[in-house]
């Protein structure tokens, strides 16, 4: 008969209406600000820059070869190469950027820059706390607010920062003159080295 | 005090402030002495009924809804006004600037003026009409005039588009709310509201003798407010203003405090046909049994209000917006036979005698009937491959 349908709906609404002072667990819904929800690991927002060890400066990995900005599809980012060089995080003396902006009002979070860098050196962060006043020079990430340090990077991606880890200790290792320097001490070399030059 | 002085507080106020008046300007006077609360408290109603609305909605979608606000997110009106208030108030280039303007005052103002015949308690009506039934039903249509004015003036298509889904509407429901409405007239042999609301305010044993509690009554409640959900242009009759097709409808074009303006016409049109099914069907603002009636008559009126309006909070928290033939179809082959039917078994209730046998056929005559057309509604049609002559 016409109007069962409608009473069950109406049922079903009152048990969820009931229900959700009743028992916690029907509430799906985060209270925003105080609570957040875990972070998810394949998750991603917008890229940063990792560096190595405690300086952004010299740890930087990025080599400025220019290879996002060209392949980035809605050209977001704009490098300027350095007039000098400095050892990467393998240990050759390379380029480093002397700016590297990404407009993150243009950036769709494609991830096509991290795929194509050979040198690991942009990476996709999880952070969605964002907010900026100023529409113009806020929304311009420069080097310095991009870099992000490589611990942060195993924070929150650590399967991944892991198997990158990997790869770079063995490049460190096929490069260095010496079979007997074990991996970590390339680091600490490569750190000093950038220093002093 | 007295329950009955309690109950008459108001009446005696306004007589008491009335004597201080110069007789000169006594009509005046009186005017606004009646009309100023009821300019205060609806609107008070309807700040207070968007906040429930919206906790009672998020609490059936198992969410817990605004709680920012103030205690509870109680102070969100408040908020909602300021920003409504500080908007801009933007009037498209090719709009028609006068009617642009006029059409939420006239919503407004068409909704402020049913009340006028609307008892809110004993002996508080602000205008005693004869046919106050009818005046109620002839102010409530200027409702689909400001509607129209709105979607004409916007020189907008889907205000345009949403005008005219919610004039065909209106006028479509309007017919089975006046036509639920006149078994009650043929009970109570009167069309003065409170007239109707005096004539239910006996009681058997400690029954009340509300029109809802008969076979005809029932039906008629139920009809028409299914009426006036479609005449409120509320879910799941919004067509009008279906988001997912024609964004807002008639007031997509309307910005800041006329768009508040519009929601508080409609909020105040659901509030006052509430109230009129509140008089014609569930007494007015008599108690529900004889025990009751030292509780202040007004108080019942919105205790009774406060129920139909999470009536209608339910309802939208639960059905689906309903397709443009669906709703037509549901007018014209649903609503309006049952109301006719319905006008029938009043008829035959007044002449036969009292008695168990009367609410047994009476209730027969309503049932059968509903169960016929139910049994056609749900035998579904086939939908057959639509061929252009044309388009192809």
């Amino acid at each position: 008969m016409l109007g069962v349908g409608v009473l069950k709906g109406l049922v079903e609404t009152a048990r969820n209406f009931f229900g959700s002072y009743v028992s916690e667990e029907r509430l799906t819904t985060l209270q925003y600000p105080e609570e957040t929800s875990p972070r998810i690991e394949a998750s991603r927002s917008f890229p940063f820059l990792v560096y190595d060890g405690s300086d952004w400066q010299q740890g930087m990995r990025c080599v400025s070869c220019q290879i996002c900005e060209k392949e980035c599809p809605p050209k977001c980012i704009f490098i300027e190469k350095s007039p000098d060089k400095k050892p990467d995080a393998v240990g050759k003396m390379q380029f480093y950027p002397a700016k590297f902006d990404i407009d993150i009002s243009v950036c769709m979070s494609c991830q096509i820059c991290v795929e194509v860098c050979p040198f690991d050196a942009i990476k996709m962060d999880v952070d969605y706390n964002l907010s900026a006043t100023n529409r113009f020079s806020d929304l311009l990430l420069d080097k310095e607010r991009l870099s992000k340090s490589n611990e942060y990077y195993h924070e929150i991606h650590p399967t991944e920062a892991a198997s990158v880890d990997a790869d770079l200790a063995a490049a460190r290792e096929k490069a260095a003159p010496k079979p007997a320097a074990p991996a970590t001490a390339a680091v600490q070399t490569a750190g000093t080295g950038g220093a002093a030059s | 005090m007295t329950p009955v002085a309690v109950d008459q507080i108001f009446v005696t106020t306004k007589h008491l402030l009335m004597g201080y008046v110069p007789a000169f300007w006594q009509p005046l006077a009186s005017a606004i002495l009646s009309v100023v609360p009821v300019l205060v408290v609806f609107p008070a109603l309807f700040a207070v009924t968007t906040v429930l609305e919206r906790k009672g909605l998020g609490r059936i979608q198992n969410r817990l809804g605004p709680n920012r606000v103030g205690p509870f997110g109680f102070l969100q009106p408040a908020a909602d006004g300021i920003k409504s208030l500080t908007k801009e108030d933007v009037v498209p280039r090719d709009a028609d600037k006068v009617v642009h303007f006029l059409a939420p005052i006239l919503l407004v103002l068409a909704s402020f003026i049913v009340y006028a015949v609307l008892p809110i308690g004993r002996n508080m009506v602000i205008a005693d009409l004869n046919s106050g039934l009818l005046f109620f039903f002839a102010v409530g249509s200027m409702v689909e005039l400001a509607v129209f004015m709105a979607g004409w003036s916007s020189r907008s298509k889907y205000s345009l588009l949403g005008a005219m889904r919610a004039v065909a509407q209106m006028i479509s429901y309007e017919i089975p709310l006046v036509l639920a409405a006149v078994v009650v007239i043929m009970a109570a042999g009167s069309l003065s509201l409170p007239a109707i609301a005096e004539m239910q305010s006996g009681y058997t044993w400690i029954w009340p003798h509300w029109y809802v509690l008969t076979p005809w009554g029932f039906a008629g409640f139920v009809l028409f407010m299914i009426s006036a959900t479609a005449e409120s242009n509320r879910s799941p009759f919004d067509l009008p203003e279906g988001e997912s097709e024609i964004i807002a409808g008639y007031y997509i074009e309307y910005s800041g405090f006329k768009f508040a303006l519009f929601f508080l016409g409609e909020y105040l049109g659901m509030f006052a046909t509430s109230g009129l099914a509140i008089t014609l069907f569930l007494g007015g603002w008599s108690a529900p049994f004889s025990f009751l009636t030292w509780v202040p008559s007004y108080l019942w009126f919105f205790a009774k209000l406060l129920v139909l309006i999470a009536a209608f909070i339910w309802v939208r928290g639960t059905f689906p917006r309903l397709r443009m033939d669906q709703l037509m179809g549901f007018a014209w082959k649903f609503m309006l036979p049952m109301t006719l039917v319905n006008v029938v078994d009043a008829g035959l209730w007044h002449f036969m005698p009292s008695g168990v046998v009367r609410g047994v056929v009476c209730a027969a005559v309503i049932v059968i009937p509903f169960a016929l057309f139910s049994r056609r509604a749900q035998e579904g049609k086939k939908l057959q491959i639509r061929t252009y002559r044309y388009a192809e």
